[in-house]
């Protein structure tokens, strides 16, 4: 049989019209995939575009003027991002990852079930509830805005993203070493801290920037809590600037030199957020190539 | 089914012991005795009710059809079962005339002493001296007693002159048969008495599967070895005593019978082991 003949015949035009749906579906999934790809590079483009003109070594620097006088920076901002973020991050991490151990430890267990219940609910209340409810537990009480209470609703946004992924990342690993860790006498505690933590190091780690990104990014519960500053404060009780709050006042000003800075530094908390990333990335992608990866 | 005939230097070698096996008897002591263990996981029984003995410094095979519970025999004598819930053993796995099923033994040292070699090579994600390293600094040895350690245990391992100039690389960086003896190295190196091997050359191609085996050889002065294998040329080869196991109509595994391995394959008693043996059956 020739293969003219063979695509006259009837399982021919089967197997052209199974190539065309092939070549459709194709198609439908290339299309949405770049569809799913367009916005991140549209808007980090557009960020850079109308951010990247203001961006100057004295805007980083420099503390912010009033309107009309030229320069000014968001230095302030910056500390006070690193400030709010940094302290969340040592209130969330060691909870976060000690809960995610657990729950991945004892994951029938009622504590094991209650703490993603828990930490699945706390992810979806909306970020601005949790600033209201932080304004109301540290704010009030102590009775001023504070960077303190700017990292405590911070660590709330931080801590399901942490217990989730360390979770997620811990089961990732295979049972097998920790059954070889467990044959060897090691208890628990130490097969999950030495074997199953290290080997999951790397989706740990990245959860971590994961919640970084996150928290870095929250305007809405910081108009509650760090509330702003135009000065430089490096006093945990003081109320601080952040970046995203700054780009919240300066967009929604009508000077046009306030807008243009808004999105400059958009582009700063973007290219932060993003040289953590890296950075964090090309450290597990070394010791992955000094250790070796997981092996399923 | 061929069964490897034994060498004829190992009659001017070691006389006495082939004699012994000839009469299926048994003259060393023994080291582990399983009395009427069952294992259960919740209401299914995948064991049931095995006696058995295994002696000092020598290599037990544990054969039959996939299913027929070997495995979960062998994770019970180092409670391995301990870890999957719904599982509980029942009889007595006595060690050197304790009986480690007791609630009053700690399970930790029960794995001290009765090590264990998985199916497929399982290294940790750590360097290579971190691996054989692991179950020393588990029981506190440090410093330059850990190095020391490390060394003898790659050497007893006959992996030393492959690693030895790269112990800090990774583990994941050597071929599958290695991987496979430095476990057995990490598994040797808190000093067990007992090595249990679950299938330890399955994973791994004829030549690695060699080495393995060549290894246990080795080994077996020192330690006492309870080998499953799916491969019966293995358990021919390597071990003193095979167990045959199969699945009753419930579906647990029971002995079926258990002998010099000469004796099980040369000569068995039982249909059913000459059946599997000669390979008209599993």
């Amino acid at each position: 049989m020739t293969v003219a003949e063979f695509a006259t015949r009837k399982s021919g035009r089967r197997v052209a019209r199974r190539k065309l749906v092939n070549r459709v579906m194709l198609t439908l999934t290339g299309a949405a995939a770049i569809v799913a790809v367009a916005p991140l590079i549209w808007i980090v483009g557009y960020v850079v575009i109308r951010g990247a003109p203001a961006i100057s070594l004295d805007f980083l620097t420099n503390l912010p003027t009033p309107v009309g006088i030229a320069g000014g920076g968001i230095g302030n901002a910056i500390v006070g991002s690193f400030m709010v973020v940094g302290l969340g991050l040592v209130f969330a991490v060691p909870v976060g990852l000690l809960g995610g151990l657990y729950a991945a430890a004892r994951p029938t267990s009622r504590l094991g079930i209650a703490i993603r219940f828990a930490t699945d609910t706390l992810a979806g209340v909306p970020s601005i509830v949790m600033g209201i409810f932080a304004y109301t537990i540290v704010v009030l009480p102590q009775g001023h805005f504070s960077a303190f209470s700017g990292a405590v609703v911070l660590s709330f946004i931080m801590l399901p993203v942490l217990v989730r992924t360390t979770e997620e990342m811990l089961k990732l690993v295979p049972g097998v070493l920790r059954e070889g860790s467990l044959a060897l006498g090691a208890p628990e505690w130490r097969t999950s801290l030495r074997v199953l933590v290290p080997a999951a190091i790397n989706g740990i780690l990245t959860g971590v920037m994961l919640a970084i990104s996150r928290a870095a990014g929250e305007a809405a519960p910081m108009l509650f809590t760090a509330f702003g500053n135009p000065f430089m404060n490096t006093d945990f009780n003081q109320s601080v600037a952040t970046l995203p709050h700054t780009v919240f006042v300066y967009a929604i000003s009508p000077y046009p030199d306030w807008q243009a800075k808004a999105w400059a530094t958009a582009l700063v908390l973007i290219v932060l957020v993003l040289t953590l990333n890296l950075a964090a990335r090309s450290i597990t992608a070394w010791r992955m190539r000094r250790l070796g990866t997981i092996r399923a | 089914m061929t069964v490897a005939a034994p060498v004829p230097a190992m009659i001017t070698t070691r006389p006495e012991v082939l004699r012994d096996e000839r009469r299926g008897t048994e003259p060393r002591p023994t080291k582990l005795a399983l009395r009427q263990l069952s294992v259960y996981y919740g209401s299914f029984r995948a064991v049931n009710e095995i006696t058995l003995d295994v002696a000092t410094s020598s290599v037990t095979a544990i054969i039959g059809p996939s299913g027929c519970g070997k495995s979960t025999l062998l994770r019970a004598i180092n409670r391995m079962t301990d870890l999957v819930p719904n599982a509980r053993a029942t009889g007595e796995i006595v060690l050197d005339g304790a009986n480690i099923l007791d609630p009053q033994v700690d399970v930790v040292e029960v794995r001290r002493r009765v090590g264990m070699v998985f199916q497929r090579p399982n290294p940790f994600p750590k360097s290579i001296f971190d691996n054989v390293a692991y179950g020393p600094r588990l029981y506190g040895v440090r410093g330059k007693a850990l190095g020391d350690v490390v060394e003898q245990t790659l050497r007893g391992a006959a992996l030393w002159d492959e690693v030895k100039d790269k112990l800090r690389q990774s583990a994941y960086a050597l071929s599958g048969g290695q991987q496979q003896r430095l476990c057995i190295a990490r598994a040797m190196a808190v000093e067990p008495e007992v090595i249990l091997m679950d299938e330890p050359a399955s994973a791994l191609d004829p030549r690695a599967t060699l080495l393995i085996e060549e290894l246990m050889r080795q080994l077996k002065d020192q330690y006492t070895i309870v080998i499953v294998t799916h491969n019966m040329q293995q358990a021919a080869r390597v071990s003193d005593q095979t167990a045959f196991l199969t699945m009753g109509d419930d579906r647990a595994g029971y002995l079926v019978e258990m002998a010099a391995t000469t004796e099980i394959f040369t000569n068995p008693k039982n249909k059913l082991t000459e059946d599997y043996v000669s390979g008209r059956f599993g």
